[in-house]
């Protein structure tokens, strides 16, 4: 495995974000935006918006990073690159890596500044850490971006690519004890729940927020989802095609 | 071991339908082999073959002495897709110095690329605002990366001005004097001249092959055009 590769990889991403400020301002503006909106939609339940907007700071970056890397990652199919970086000396794994490196770096930066502005001006309270959230941020972006590589694979369009997004993720968010505790719901919905990342991502965070409870096991079962995940993504991408 | 390339009982279906049928051809090394045919004849599939990014049905295709989509071969052969595989988002010079970090390149071989393909006053721009030829030079440069032994250029002069595309057949001579081996699809027949050697093809089949001059005599006559279409209408 060469670091360099995987460095390449990544600062190659980086600098496409780059080059694409727009992006970059949607990436960063629009949660701080939807932040602020619910906090005034919930001015009278201030409990709800704790609640919610912590959750929601795991969420973001998950969503964002799922949608750039799955259109992003189709890009690469349709336009020939990825069969052409293929046919030269870098692994499936190396490239996967970039990836994550490159978006890993995306994802703490809209982190840092996302919950800032909750934590600071909304004045979003929590028990836990903060550094705790900022890392559990970063693991839910990896995880987005994990399932939009995979996802990528089973889309021929990028009209197609974003329509995962709400049959893929919506699912898992209305399952995942976010809008409704998971011990309410019927049993065959909370054994599904068992079995998906987001479950995880999103209770990783509400202990974090309640300061209660270890996230060992959360952060065990999201690294066995990730590193599954991303291996089904490298094996996603082909070197022989029809 | 003088051979480049070689194809033995190629067969390749694609969705149902058989775009080469039996194909066995060789080239040899440090020549510049023409593959020539019109659209759909099968060009990009032989050399995707040849690459090994093609899935194949049957056959043995046997690149500088290796199986082809070998590990060891990534670094020796240089591809120039139709398409123009670049990141249209990156300027030219991310674009080679991000195929250059996979090779293990300098910096220095990316701007050597760059002046070969006189793209040096563009390297700044991205590549999203290149002209059509421009782009197309810039994926040359990212196949000459590395100076690979084997060259697969599929179509590499398309929609260029005249005065590149004499100066481009000039760098390919110079390539194939320095002993590398090129094949060059083209549908222009009046690149054929500039070859060592061709092949003809038709729907997946080789209608003849040898030097410009011969199969030019072989037919009476002084066009490559002419040539073709007596080929077929003998068949």
């Amino acid at each position: 495995m060469s670091i360099r590769r995987i460095w390449g990889t990544a600062r190659r991403i980086l600098s496409q974000l780059r080059h694409d400020p727009r992006t970059i301002a949607l990436m960063i503006l629009a949660p701080c935006l939807l932040m602020t909106i619910l906090k005034y939609v919930y001015q009278n339940q201030p409990q709800v918006f704790q609640h919610v907007a912590g959750a929601l700071l795991g969420i973001f970056p998950m969503l964002v990073m799922f949608l750039i890397t799955s259109v992003g990652t189709l890009r690469e199919r349709t336009s020939g690159t990825l069969e052409r970086l293929l046919i030269l000396p870098i692994t499936k794994l190396e490239l996967i890596l970039g990836y994550a490196k490159a978006f890993g770096i995306a994802a703490l930066i809209q982190a840092v500044v996302v919950s800032s502005v909750a934590l600071g001006p909304l004045g979003l309270k929590i028990a836990g850490s903060q550094i705790m959230l900022i890392v559990v941020a970063i693991f839910d972006a990896l995880l987005g971006m994990s399932i939009g590589i995979f996802v990528s694979s089973f889309a021929k369009t990028e009209f197609q690519a974003v329509q995962f997004l709400p049959a893929i993720l919506f699912p898992q968010l209305l399952l995942s004890g976010l809008l409704a505790p998971r011990e309410s719901m019927p049993s065959i919905l909370r054994v599904i729940s068992d079995y998906l990342p987001l479950t995880y991502a999103v209770d990783a965070t509400q202990r974090v927020i309640s300061g209660q409870g270890s996230v060992a096991r959360d952060f065990l079962l999201l690294t066995i989802f990730l590193f599954a995940l991303l291996g089904a993504g490298a094996l996603t991408l082909k070197r022989k095609t029809n | 071991m003088s051979e480049g390339v070689r194809i033995s009982n190629l067969k390749i279906i694609r969705d149902g339908k058989t775009i080469i049928p039996n194909l066995s051809m060789q080239i040899e090394r440090g020549k510049i082999v023409g593959l020539l045919g019109p659209s759909g004849s099968g060009k990009t599939t032989i050399m995707r073959s040849i690459v090994g990014v093609q899935a194949i049905q049957t056959g043995t295709i046997t690149v500088l002495g290796l199986s082809a989509g070998s590990k060891d071969l990534r670094t020796r052969i240089g591809y120039f897709t139709q398409s123009a595989s670049i990141y249209t988002d990156l300027t030219c010079l991310e674009n080679l110095r991000y195929f250059a970090q996979i090779l293990g390149q300098s910096e220095i071989s990316v701007h050597e690329v760059l002046e070969l393909v006189d793209l040096t006053k563009n390297q700044k721009q991205l590549a999203s605002s290149l002209s059509g030829g421009e782009r197309a030079r810039l994926a040359l440069a990212t196949a000459l990366l590395g100076r690979p032994e084997l060259l697969i250029l599929d179509e590499p002069t398309v929609g260029l001005d005249p005065v590149l595309r004499r100066d481009l057949w000039n760098l390919f001579h110079k390539l194939a004097d320095q002993g590398k081996t090129l094949l060059i699809s083209s549908h222009v027949m009046d690149e054929a001249d500039r070859c060592d050697s061709l092949f003809l093809l038709r729907e997946g089949r080789i209608l003849a092959s040898g030097t410009p001059h011969d199969l030019k005599a072989d037919a009476h006559t002084g066009e490559m055009e002419t040539v073709f279409i007596s080929l077929v209408e003998k068949q």
